[in-house]
């Protein structure tokens, strides 16, 4: 009997320390990330120190290189995804929480995570051999008559209608990350306590007053916390960018129209067939710096999310 | 009056221009699956499944690259699931308050959303550059990265689910703690963790970007875990990119299966769940 107690015990401890030992590794992986790639990357940090940063010369066969086409891709495609997804996410979670009747909530809402699922490889493909067409014959040009005209912001829509570049990237990224902010939009909406709702409803306010003036401010957090979801997706996006970004690795103007280069799609290129030693090593600084930026503007969202999360605790 | 009607109207337009949202969302869901499904059933064909992937300007089939595929995600959820069950249950049951418990849920979480090429050039880092080529082992090894931060995530979900006054009957019987989580917490959660475990197998099935600097491809047939391995993903990448017309066919029959795959991998894992939450 007392020993079968005893090996018990010994198995509780012995489980105990398993599961706290695997735990333990999910953190050591990602100091093991930040640390692996530091150490790739540092003949070429060491290099060009800080200027890595602001020059815009990639230049393998003489070994000089500058992060700037790339993170201006990257940070130009993403603020694009940004701008078109927002407004819409917004939307698709407005009518899944206030308009829907109650039987569609959960069809849509379930297209729409499929729409998060599919794989990014999918996108590309679509976006390069039969999105990028239509846009390049019919969009572009009619952006270009538009948009284009207009003082300051029409040098943005100038140029050869392509179809691939720095636009239809931006484009492709806002419907890959379209899901992802509507889901969390859903989410935090559903979190309004409906007495305040109604409370507002009782005092004559229409839907769009509902929404605009009770439930955005209650949940205004967790909305923005939904963005830098959405935006950390969007940064580190690959396969869809480098499909139809254009890769190419110089900047000769600012136009949207042009093809460009994204940290994600100048290593998906350029990384397998790169020579070792300070080519590698720029590649894998890029890499370093985009895991950077994502993990501050993911761990922003986290704690956002977490104080709704907390706040709505206390508050009810 | 015209306050009244003013607010109407504005209430209206804001009404229509939230349905235009989301048919905006659902629009672009139905033109790709309809491209992918139209595409793909007319690439189809029996030589898909029996032939390897040919040259450019042949016939050919994706045999090697499905082959390939299944065998580094298999080999990634061998790898990764039971570590990330294991720290899933920690996380649940002895960590939820402790400080390792709180950091690691939050740092799983970031994870779960960094970019996946991040991961590929870590492998690289740690793994390729010093075995000196490209291997399906550092492939497998890199998808498996990816399947932790997923599976620790839905195992802790779903046992906080498991009501605790579960716990404490299995507690008041008797039963030593690691008995109780594996007995009675881990076993009424149990649908709930294979939904997460087949999320997983759907999110890495079309991972692309962590393969390409890890296991490459390979054009030939080959089991061998040290050569580069042909997979769906990055053959896909190739063949859709290059300007033959045969190559780009067979990268659509290849981006019908991935699609069919995942889909109804999440489709099934929602109804699993959704029947689990019914009872």
């Amino acid at each position: 009997m007392n020993k079968s107690i005893e090996t018990s015990k010994l198995a509780d401890v012995l489980f105990f320390n398993l599961t706290r030992t695997f735990a333990a590794i999910t953190l050591i992986l990602l100091f093991g990330i930040i640390v692996s790639l530091t150490v790739s990357a540092w003949p070429s940090i060491k290099t060009f120190g800080f200027g890595f940063l602001v020059s815009s010369e990639w230049n393998p066969p003489a070994e000089r290189f500058g992060a700037l086409v790339p993170i201006y891709g990257t940070l130009a495609t993403s603020l694009i995804a940004l701008i078109i997804a927002v407004p819409v996410s917004f939307g698709i979670a407005l009518f899944l929480t206030e308009l829907s009747p109650t039987w569609l909530r959960r069809p849509l809402g379930i297209a729409i995570e499929l729409l998060a699922g599919i794989p990014s490889i999918v996108y590309g493909i679509w976006g390069l051999l039969v999105f990028a067409p239509i846009f390049g014959e019919y969009v572009q040009p009619f952006i270009a008559k538009t948009l284009g005209k207009l003082p300051l912001v029409g040098s943005f829509f100038s140029g050869p209608s392509l179809g691939i570049g720095i636009l239809a990237a931006g484009i492709i990224l806002a419907i890959m990350i379209i899901p992802f902010i509507a889901a969390v939009m859903r989410d935090v909406f559903e979190l309004t306590p409906s007495l305040l709702k109604e409370s507002c409803y009782g005092l004559g306010g229409t839907t769009w007053e509902v929404v605009w003036n009770v439930v955005l401010p209650y949940t205004r957090v967790g909305v923005i916390g939904g963005i830098m979801l959405g935006l950390g997706r969007a940064l580190g996006e690959t396969m869809a960018v480098t499909f139809i970004i254009g890769n190419a690795s110089l900047l000769n103007s600012f136009s949207l129209f042009m093809p460009g280069n994204s940290i994600t799609s100048a290593l998906a290129n350029e990384f397998a067939e790169a020579t070792p030693g300070l080519y590698t090593s720029a590649l894998v600084e890029l890499g370093l710096i985009l895991f950077l930026i994502t993990f501050v503007v993911l761990s922003l969202s986290k704690l956002l999310l977490m104080s709704l999360e907390h706040g709505s605790g206390a508050k009810s | 009056m015209d306050l009244a009607v003013k607010r109407k109207l504005i209430n209206a337009f804001a009404l229509a221009c939230s349905l235009l949202a989301m048919v905006f969302g659902l629009f672009w869901l139905a033109w790709i699956l309809w491209m992918v499904i139209g595409q793909g059933i007319g690439a189809l064909s029996l030589s898909l499944f029996t032939q390897m992937t040919p040259p450019p300007g042949s016939a050919g089939g994706l045999l090697n690259a499905i082959v390939g595929s299944a065998i580094l995600v298999g080999l990634a959820m061998l790898m990764a699931t039971p570590a990330a069950i294991l720290a899933g249950i920690y996380l649940a049951e002895y960590g939820q308050q402790t400080i390792l418990g709180k950091v690691t849920r939050f740092i799983n979480d970031i994870l779960l959303s960094a970019p996946s090429i991040v991961i590929g050039l870590f492998v690289y880092a740690v793994y390729v550059a010093h075995a000196g080529k490209f291997s399906g082992m550092s492939g497998a090894i890199a998808l498996a990265l990816l399947v932790i931060p997923v599976v620790v995530r839905t195992t802790e979900d779903m046992l906080t689910l498991v009501p605790n006054a579960l716990r404490e009957a299995a507690f008041a019987l008797g039963a030593p703690k690691w008995k109780v989580i594996l007995m009675v917490t881990v076993r009424s959660a149990k649908t709930g963790i294979v939904t997460g475990i087949l999320l997983a197998v759907a999110r890495i099935s079309g991972e692309t970007a962590p393969l390409l600097f890890t296991s490459l491809s390979n054009q030939f047939w080959s089991l061998d875990l040290s050569e580069p391995m042909a997979n769906l993903p990055v053959t896909i990448f190739k063949f859709a990119m290059s300007p033959f017309k045969d190559w780009q066919e067979l990268a659509w029959a290849g981006v019908f299966l991935i699609t069919l795959g995942v889909l109804s991998l999440n489709i099934i894992a929602r109804v699993m769940f959704r029947k689990e939450e019914q009872r």
